[in-house]
């Protein structure tokens, strides 16, 4: 480039200046939902929203005093992922504390404690599932991506102030809807629990997101765009698309928390699980396979296997993964044809998926060695095997008459979790364990040890999480069907409950190693950051902050 | 960097080309797909659409699929009538089951070994599902829900009245419910708490329990005066009213003081639901039956007194 842009403040420009406006604008309707709210959560909930905002205000006005947010045109932004590797740790724990918590509910219901119902099960479940994928999984794929697409177009990310707000944003839509579930807010949608004005907010938030994306990919110092960022670029659209759809809703109130869908019966389930499953496609799968195809040849230092299979499994996988939705709803009200498309697009799915497993494990042939000698490649290719499991796992589950027997039972959790614990945690972690070093300029990890000791008692744990599951669920799937010969259903609902205590003690167990290895690498984090590195890691090659003029 | 085709380097390890693009130090082989891999892509292709054929599968224009909005295959699946087909065959296996079981009298049902074990089945199946939630999948009742298992009737432990409750409920939203109110004599302030304890003592004591005679004196006078009327002067309670024995050592809230106390403070308001409608009658006598069968069923001669058989 010919523009040598030196070191720039946007202490006044207009990106500023419309985040103080929009900061101004929330603050003063979430007073009036203070003031005006009919409903007691709506106001309660109105007085945290309203924190949130003159908070931001407050941020603002110390940026702009100390001359507004840097922006550097000769260096990459690692302070914007800095804050996105802190805020993944942060969440993947707190996350994974409320699955222990949940799981040690349902094996010992005398835990949901009658006197404080707002931590029940029916609360803290969508707790659990909201922190681990959005706040959890959403921080690793923002700060993932923010430093990918800068890294793989050579400039820094574009936006001036847009990021942090995209960053910052999305923290706050993740407290808004935390709290909410806890006082009883709820649209009771799948994944998609938060109400209308929460939505709201986070498709601003979403949008910005994409613009930020889109500007930096749009001033790249290379010719092409890199694969890691087709599969980001995918999950950010798709993801905006399936939020807004599917969170169409008449509020009841202007400042009330309530809402109506805008579907109604078999099209709103529908639509539910075209979001519902799309978010596992294009979140959990699209957004994480960026993570991959970045990380992983970069750990290893060795070429992506195959360029023509990265393009080839990345366009049957985007085409083919948005007609699976109906695999969810088998045998309910919605119509057969519908199903059958959905199961045998969920059938034709498999390789698509597996492209991308291809290409991560042979990503390391010539460097198979690392796996020895270098616990975060493992995890990272232990994630990658999973992943390969369970995209197996997923289609054979959606053929009607494997569903018939796993659906609405444990096998479904076990399932998700193979997935959830295997594939995106560790390929988060994985990459958590790259930038740490690179972001905080640190010859390695403070121990190359305690990283082992996380990979296996998390590995450790998630073996338990699934078997144990299979084993439930199909046991439960098998009493739930059992009939005796004069024609009555063998087992009542609850001796199938019963029937399953050990195991979901043992799943229990299976959370706690797994929630026990993350605290473990949250210290190891702290001792890095804090720079209590003795041992030179020679799988952390330095990458530098200026941006490389060739 | 570019991606000129002199950038396009060999990698020694395997052999292939790479595509001469360069991203923050990562390269890209040029391997061709996988043939396996491509094969196996085809095949779960070509199943997709033979499947097509042959089940119901795609929208459909109106008038191109017949009288559908879809096209039906060639094998004309349903999975409604399946469903349909597969209940019809399971009322068909139950049917001389329930044949037998209409009118029987309790003696008959005894004393038939076949039918016994088809209402042992049909009941415990029903009771499982709709009333083990409450009761206990034992029978064996919790605080505020009636154990099952032994001879204590508040309304009526015959065939005939056990298929009545189960039918109208209790303090249910049915117009035939059982139904009676005990007053909150605390929280309303029909009592003072000295009073209630005194009661409860009294209460107590005609189960063997022991108080200050001065504690039941004066609770006696009270029973008489506020209790006796559905509880019976001598305490035995009267099942018409759903009024529990009190003499017995079986308690319905608990048997500790403090719950009697509470008791008679609040003023329990227990209900079940109806389940007329929600179960058709064939299913409520062979849950009737089942519960009867639990061990303390009462012979049809019995009368609704207040000591039972």
């Amino acid at each position: 480039m010919t523009i040598a842009q030196g070191l720039r403040r946007a202490g006044n420009d207009p990106s500023t200046a419309a985040v103080f406006l929009i900061t101004i604008l929330g603050a003063l309707w979430s007073l009036f939902a203070a003031a005006y709210a009919p409903d007691a959560a709506m106001r309660g909930q109105s007085w945290l929203i309203l924190g949130g905002f003159l908070t931001g205000i407050i941020m603002l006005v110390g940026t702009m005093a100390g001359g507004g947010v840097i922006n550097d045109e000769r260096e990459y932004n690692e302070n914007l992922i800095k804050a996105g590797v802190i805020a993944t740790m942060f969440w993947g724990i707190a996350g994974l504390l409320v699955g222990v918590i949940i799981a040690l509910q349902l094996a010992f219901p005398v835990l949901n404690i009658e006197a404080f119902g707002f931590t029940n099960f029916g609360r803290l479940r969508p707790l659990h599932t909201s922190a681990v994928i959005f706040a959890f999984g959403g921080n690793a794929l923002l700060a993932t991506s923010f430093y990918v697409v800068q890294r793989t177009c050579r400039t820094r990310i574009a936006g001036g102030i847009w990021p942090w707000f995209v960053f910052w944003g999305y923290q706050f839509f993740i407290v808004i809807a935390a709290s909410g579930y806890i006082i009883g807010i709820t649209q009771s949608k799948e994944y998609a629990e938060p109400e209308w004005y929460a939505d709201i907010w986070l498709t601003l938030v979403w949008v910005v997101y994409l613009l930020v994306f889109l500007g930096t990919l749009w001033k790249r110092k290379e010719p092409h765009i890199y694969v890691a960022n087709w599969f980001y670029l995918a999950f950010i659209v798709t993801i905006a698309v399936l939020h807004v759809v599917n969170n169409l809703a008449m509020p009841v109130d202007f400042f009330g928390s309530r809402s109506y869908s805008l579907f109604a019966g078999v099209q709103d389930a529908l639509t539910q699980w075209w979001y519902g499953h799309n978010a596992v496609g294009f979140f959990l799968t699209a957004g994480f396979l960026g993570i991959m195809y970045y990380f992983i040849p970069k750990r290893v230092q060795r070429p992506v296997y195959s360029y023509r299979l990265s393009i080839i499994h990345f366009w049957s996988l985007i085409f083919i993964y948005i007609w699976a939705g109906p695999h969810h709803l088998h045998y309910t009200a919605l119509p057969e044809w519908a199903q059958t498309l959905g199961m045998t697009f969920s059938i034709m799915l498999w390789m698509p998926s597996w492209g991308g497993m291809i290409n991560g494990l042979m990503t390391l042939s010539g460097a198979w060695d690392k796996l020895r000698t270098d616990p975060v490649v493992r995890m990272l290719v232990l994630s990658v095997a999973f992943y390969g499991m369970s995209t197996f796992e997923g289609p054979v589950m959606s053929i009607r008459a494997v569903n018939a027997l796993s659906h609405y039972t444990d096998w479904t959790i076990g399932h998700v979790h193979s997935g959830a614990l295997g594939w995106v945690g560790f390929i988060s972690f994985g990459a958590m364990y790259c930038l740490v070093p690179w972001l905080w300029k640190r010859k390695g990890m403070h121990s190359k040890a305690l990283v082992d000791w996380h990979f296996w008692i998390a590995t450790f744990g998630i073996l338990l999480y699934i078997t144990s599951m299979w084993v439930a669920g199909i046991m439960q799937g098998l009493m739930w069907r059992a009939y005796n010969e004069l024609g009555f259903l063998e087992f009542s609902f609850v001796e199938t409950v019963e029937a399953m205590h050990i195991q979901y003690i043992i799943r229990a167990v299976g959370g706690l190693l797994y929630l026990g290895g993350a605290l473990i690498m949250a210290y190891n984090v702290y001792r890095t950051i804090k720079g209590d590195v003795t041992e030179e890691d020679e799988n952390v090659v330095p990458q530098t902050a200026a941006i490389p003029a060739q | 960097m570019s991606d000129n085709e002199h950038d396009v380097e060999h990698d020694a390890h395997s052999g292939t080309q790479t595509t001469g693009h360069t991203w923050d130090g990562i390269k890209e082989l040029d391997t061709p797909l996988p043939r396996w891999w491509l094969w196996i892509f085809y095949a779960t292709c070509a199943w997709a659409v033979v499947y097509w054929v042959l089940m119901p599968a795609w929208p459909a224009l109106p008038g191109l699929a017949g009288e559908t909005d879809h096209t039906r295959g060639l094998r004309d699946h349903s999975e409604r009538a399946n469903v349909a087909a597969a209940v019809e065959e399971l009322q068909a296996q139950r049917a001389s089951g329930f044949a037998a079981l209409e009118g029987a009298s309790i003696d008959q049902i005894e004393n038939d070994p076949q039918l016994l074990g088809f209402v042992r089945a049909a009941g415990e199946s029903a009771f499982g599902d709709n009333c083990a939630t409450c009761h206990g999948a034992g029978a064996q009742g919790f605080v505020g829900y009636p154990n099952l298992n032994d001879d204590v009737w508040l309304w009526g432990g015959s065939y005939d009245e056990i298929r009545t409750t189960i039918r109208f409920g209790i303090r249910a939203e049915h117009p035939d419910t059982h139904f009676s109110q005990m007053p909150s004599f605390g929280r309303d302030e029909l009592l003072s708490r000295s009073e209630i304890a005194d009661v409860a003592d009294y209460v107590l004591s005609l189960s063997g329990h022991e108080a200050s005679a001065e504690a039941l004196e004066n609770g006696e006078t009270i029973y008489q005066a506020q209790c006796a009327s559905c509880h019976m002067p001598d305490g035995t309670g009267d099942r018409l009213q759903g009024a529990p024995n009190l003499t017995d050592r079986d308690w319905l809230y608990g048997g500790e003081r403090s719950q009697v106390i509470d008791v008679i403070y609040r003023g329990p308001y227990g209900v079940m639901p109806a389940w007329e409608g929600r179960l058709d009658d064939a299913t409520i006598d062979a849950l009737a039956a089942y519960v009867y069968l639990l061990g303390g069923g009462e012979a049809e001669t019995a009368t609704n007194g207040p000591t039972g058989r």
